[in-house]
């Protein structure tokens, strides 16, 4: 069911008190929204059972200090005594659908709440601008009414999300939340675009019911190629950067291998990697046989093995959050990296991350009847 | 290039290829012994990062033997190893890296005769490419 949410208020109230229903009349039994940190500087996801904390609620302000998908899994994965809404944009929705496949986040007992991304900033650039007096609400809703995105001036969105070009639930092979709500292409100041999947929730919210807008259709088709265009671009200028061995060292060359990239990553989930292990801890006179064979060997050791490893285990579910990109000290472009080559890899199973919890990860399955060229002559 | 040795890691599973390498040897088949063989109970069991780190290592090529589609002895590694076999050819194309050194081939048990071909193939390929671009790159 899909219809219009009338605006009291502001926008953002509107959406707390929305969230707040669903907490009271117990359609959920907690809610994990961004709040306010006391100092303002920051958004962080917190799991609410108190609606009193809600005034604190920011399900609008542009910042990704941790994709919510990865907490999220820690207040469901072992059992969540009660049903969560979970507040997320649509890279932590489509992280959420990759990880409920590997049992890291249980959806049973979930209301996904997706909102429309109008782009995020970096935690710095955030603080930075709360610390100016900015505010970077306002201006993005007032945009998105005329289908625009733009960052503040002398501010930029984190670089995945210029590149993300499925920002809106449940839009463009994204699974489908159990209320979407649009910002974009809407008179955001007077009414709300909610989608529902169940109906009778569309009752309670006092939903009224109508035909998608011709604007927003527009609005989000328009955005999504604009995205589109220059996540492709980037894919080019990786591509026109790295094309052989001494290009793709270059690329790495300033990696300081402190595995932040891997820490934020909320597909690489696993609890013991082989990257946190003695593995790589070699008998001392190895490192010197490696030394005399290649003439030196760079120390720490097997600093691209980390990198391209990562990226044989899971680029095939990478979601292009970019949590990887923004956790790098040394600049390297690591969702752009590992967006060109998971999207080579995706498009070789016809798998796209997010699209659905009943699909299986690549890795997690096989067919009998694919792949045929491979392993013959 | 004439001097160049090829060095391919073959990486052969217990029940198939090993046992089709080691007909190879009991019948005195001759192939060129370029090849460096590790055992693996399953082509399933092979991680990616074998293949990345025999790459980066510097091998110029990385044979991966299984049993035939339908023949493995654990049902379905084989397809396993295909599916990954596939990710490693996509990402080090992406990477700008010949997928064309990582060759995965079904050899049965009773293939000897394959197996020595294929490697003999394989090395006749990989001469044809010279010496793998991380052969001599100490910066990995």
């Amino acid at each position: 069911m899909d219809g219009w949410l009338e605006v009291h208020d502001s926008t953002e109230q509107t959406i707390n008190r929305l969230l707040e229903t669903l907490l009271t009349s117990g359609v959920v039994d907690g809610l994990l929204v961004p709040l306010r940190t006391p100092d303002g500087r920051n958004a962080v996801p917190t799991l609410v059972r108190d609606p009193a904390l809600l005034e604190r609620a920011a399900p609008l302000a542009p910042v990704l200090p941790v994709n919510g998908a990865t907490v999220l899994g820690r207040i469901t994965a072992t059992g969540a005594p009660g049903r969560v809404g979970a507040v997320l944009r649509n890279c932590e929705l489509r992280t959420a659908v990759e990880l409920s496949k590997v049992q890291q986040v249980l959806l049973d007992d979930v209301l996904l709440i997706g909102v429309d991304c109008l782009g995020a900033y970096g935690v710095e650039d955030y603080a930075r601008l709360v610390e100016e007096g900015l505010d970077a609400v306002t201006p993005a809703l007032m945009a998105a009414r005329e289908g625009g995105v733009e960052p503040l001036p002398g501010y930029a969105f984190r670089p995945a999300c210029t590149m993300c070009e499925r920002p809106i639930p449940g839009v463009g092979e994204s699974y489908a939340p159990h209320i979407a709500i649009g910002l974009l292409g809407v008179p955001n100041d007077e009414r709300l675009w909610i989608s529902l999947r169940d109906e009778e929730l569309g009752e309670a919210l006092g939903l009224e019911p109508a035909e998608e807008p011709a604007g927003r259709i527009e609005a989000v088709r328009a955005l999504v190629a604009a995205r589109t265009a220059e996540r492709d671009r980037r894919f080019a200028a990786f591509h026109e950067r790295v094309h052989d061995a001494s290009s793709l060292l270059a690329e790495f060359a300033t990696c300081i291998l402190c595995q932040n990239c891997m820490r934020v990553c909320p597909i690489c989930y696993c609890k013991e990697c082989i990257f946190r292990t003695d593995v790589f801890d070699h008998p001392s006179a190895r490192y010197w046989d490696w030394a005399a064979r290649k003439g030196g060997v760079r120390l720490p050791s097997d600093t691209l093995l980390f990198h391209v490893t990562r990226m044989l285990h899971m680029a095939h579910a990478c979601v292009g959050c970019g949590m990887c990109s923004d956790a790098c000290p040394s600049g390297i472009p690591v969702a752009d990296i590992f967006r060109t080559v998971g999207r080579a890899v995706q498009a070789r199973f016809g798998y796209v991350p997010g699209r659905d919890p009943a699909e299986e990860m690549v890795v997690a399955t096989f067919r009998e009847d694919e792949l045929r060229e491979l392993g013959e002559r | 290039m004439t001097d160049f040795e090829p060095r391919i890691v073959a990486f052969l599973c217990n029940w198939c290829t090993y046992t089709a390498s080691d007909l190879a040897g009991t019948s005195r088949i001759q192939y060129p012994p370029n090849v460096r063989i590790i055992r693996l109970m399953c082509s399933g069991q092979l991680d990616p990062i074998y293949v990345a780190k025999a790459v980066l290592e510097g091998a110029d090529g990385v044979l991966i033997g299984g049993c035939h589609p339908g023949d493995c002895h654990y049902q379905s590694g084989n397809y396993k190893a295909r599916r990954r076999v596939a990710i490693i050819h996509q990402v080090l194309e992406q990477l700008g890296f010949d997928p064309d050194r990582v060759w995965l081939r079904w050899i049965s048990a009773s293939e000897g005769q394959y197996f020595a071909d294929t490697v003999t193939e394989m090395v006749a390929a990989l001469k044809e490419k010279g010496p793998s671009p991380f052969r001599r790159q100490w910066s990995v």
